[in-house]
């Protein structure tokens, strides 16, 4: 793989986990446990929605047959989605919400860490905005972890039986493949083997601190990155492309 | 100094101009009257999340998502902080949502209207955010201080709002023969229940006068009703979208608009909660609530432990 090829499909994987994620959270919109946790929600997932498209466009500048950010977002099926399978999972309650938000957004904070001493100026540039962010996200995210975990009896329960339920998708995250060969050797992107190395230690501490036993599942569910999903991408994207697809060459 | 003497004297304040603060001394009616307009308002902008959260997920554009994402976290924004200013009063958030969840207490009945396609996003935007800036333009003058400053503070972010509604209609009028359509179809169910949003005609209305007097109310239902449709029918007429009325006819001897006398049947009955949506929006703030209670309670048991320990540590 070219190292163009290989840098567009790792924005396109970036971005994909950044707009699902945010599509995601938006379904929280007006369902919040409360109001102020409500906009903090949609908080997230506007800055997901401006990462997200950050990365499109630069997807966008790189390729001759795309448009525009939007084309990538609202006309790519779900086998040419490369967004990890644990942003795709159901919001459940809201422990599950929080548990999925943190395991991501630990991952991210530490991506953009890496990212931030990229070769490639814009993926440097992009990670920087957006690592600010990300350390947001974790510390939000991680608080509420802590807090269910030591909160009540049932908060306990919930937030155990997330993390028992997310936990299978976790290591899909930091799968590998030809893109992440070539952007590692060109010093672009970051081996993900030494990215899970950190997210071990640093989600193990918050767990801890939590009181959360780490679950001891296999953890074999993988491929995101290749395009292989579950069967809740599709639906995502049935709902978030509607417009776009219903009425195609529309301007809105 | 008897009632009667107090009562004379916030008269006279009011009738200067000046504000009143929550540590005055007011007559229960008065703090009745703000607790149920400002409570009322809080929950509309709540209630209110919910027609365009319908849409949250299927903005056609990167744009648009974000914008109409930002603009309903506006509007939660403005039921927290009216909620904030509600409380000066001496009311609590939880009894007003009580009360929201009993029936007792209202909210704009314009939210009761289901939104059926993407072009009822500009439609809000445009007209229930137009019609609300000119009611909150004139509360701005509102004699109670606390609500004055939050209606400065709101404004601002609702005629972003109003414009970013218009930009939409404006896309659509632009675009192809059935995003008109959807633009024109959004129209025509949305005038009539924002020109409802200023009330009851005058000589109908149950809390007007009260209200004026003590200038809670700076202007009344009518009057501000004309304003809007004045402003609102030219902004219609230049993209191209005709008013579902008519019989408007431009008088050119009083400089307005007029239009056809509303079906104030069907907006008492709205208000009585026989829309189409309020047993839909009710019930979904009532089930939601409910199914947040247990994180309530497990952030109230967190912080309550953090703060045994930090007593016994110290
Ligand atoms: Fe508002
Ligand atoms: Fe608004």
């Amino acid at each position: 793989m070219n190292t163009k090829d290989a840098v567009y499909n790792f924005c396109l994987r970036m971005a994909d986990n950044n707009l699902i994620s945010g599509q995601r959270l938006t379904e929280w919109c007006s369902r919040g446990p409360i109001l102020e946790e409500d906009l903090a929600m949609t908080n997230l997932a506007l800055d997901l929605f401006g990462q997200a498209e950050s990365f499109f466009d630069y997807a966008a500048s790189l390729n001759g047959n795309v448009k525009s950010a939007d084309d990538l977002a609202f006309l790519r099926s779900e086998r040419q989605y490369y967004n990890n399978l644990l942003v795709e999972q159901p919001n459940g309650d809201f422990a599950v919400t929080m548990m999925k938000q943190f395991l991501f957004s630990a991952f991210q904070k530490l991506m953009y860490e890496a990212l931030t001493e990229s070769n490639d100026d814009t993926i440097k540039g992009i990670s920087t905005k957006a690592l600010k962010e990300a350390k947001y996200h974790f510390r939000h995210s991680s608080e509420w972890v802590i807090r269910l975990g030591k909160g009540t009896k049932e908060s306990h329960e919930r937030v155990q039986l997330a993390i028992n339920e997310l936990w299978r998708f976790t290591t899909d995250m930091f799968e590998m493949n030809a893109t992440d060969e070539e952007l590692i050797s060109t010093g672009i992107s970051a081996n993900l083997e030494t990215i899970y190395g950190k997210w071990n230690f640093v989600v193990g501490e918050i767990l801890k601190e939590a009181t959360l036993a780490i679950p001891d599942a296999a953890k074999i569910i993988k491929g995101g990155c290749n395009g292989m999903h579950t069967e809740h991408l599709g639906h995502i994207l049935t709902e978030m492309q509607y417009l776009q697809r219903a009425y195609p060459g529309a301007t809105w | 100094m008897t009632e009667e003497q107090k009562l004379e004297q916030f008269q006279a304040r009011i009738d200067a101009e000046e504000k009143i603060e929550p540590k005055d001394w007011m007559p229960e009616e008065y703090r009745k009257a703000l607790i149920r307009q400002m409570s009322q308002h809080a929950h509309s902008e709540v209630i209110g999340m919910q027609p365009e959260g319908n849409w949250a997920l299927r903005a056609p554009t990167l744009r648009a998502k974000k914008i109409l994402l930002a603009k309903i976290q506006d509007e939660g924004g403005h039921g927290l902080y009216l909620y904030s200013a509600t409380e000066t009063l001496g009311i609590d958030r939880d009894t007003m949502i009580e009360q929201l969840h009993e029936g007792k207490a209202k909210y704009s009945s314009v939210f009761n209207y289901p939104t059926l396609n993407w072009a009822d996003i500009g439609a809000i935007g445009w007209l229930v955010d137009g019609a609300a800036i000119v009611n909150q333009i004139s509360l701005q003058r509102t004699s109670f201080g606390s609500y004055s400053r939050a209606m400065i503070r709101i404004c601002k972010e609702e005629s972003f709002h109003q414009r970013q509604g218009y930009e939409i209609m404006t896309t659509m009028m632009n675009g192809t023969p059935e995003q008109k359509e959807m633009a024109q179809d959004a129209m025509n169910r949305w005038w009539a229940p924002a020109l409802m949003m200023f009330g009851p005609p005058d000589n109908d209305s149950a809390h007007s006068k009260q209200s004026l007097k003590w200038k809670i109310k700076r202007e009344s239902n009518d009057v501000l009703r004309q304003r809007f449709i004045d402003k609102t029918i030219d902004q219609a007429h230049f993209i191209g979208l005709e008013i579902p009325d008519k019989n408007i006819r431009f008088n050119k001897e009083t400089e307005h608009w007029e239009t056809s006398p509303l079906d104030w049947n069907e907006f008492k009955q709205v208000i009585n909660g026989n829309g189409p949506c309020n047993h839909q929006r009710l019930n979904h703030h009532i089930k939601y609530h409910n199914e947040g209670n247990w994180v309530r309670e497990a952030a109230l048991a967190f912080a309550e432990n953090e703060m045994k320990l930090e007593t016994t540590t110290n």
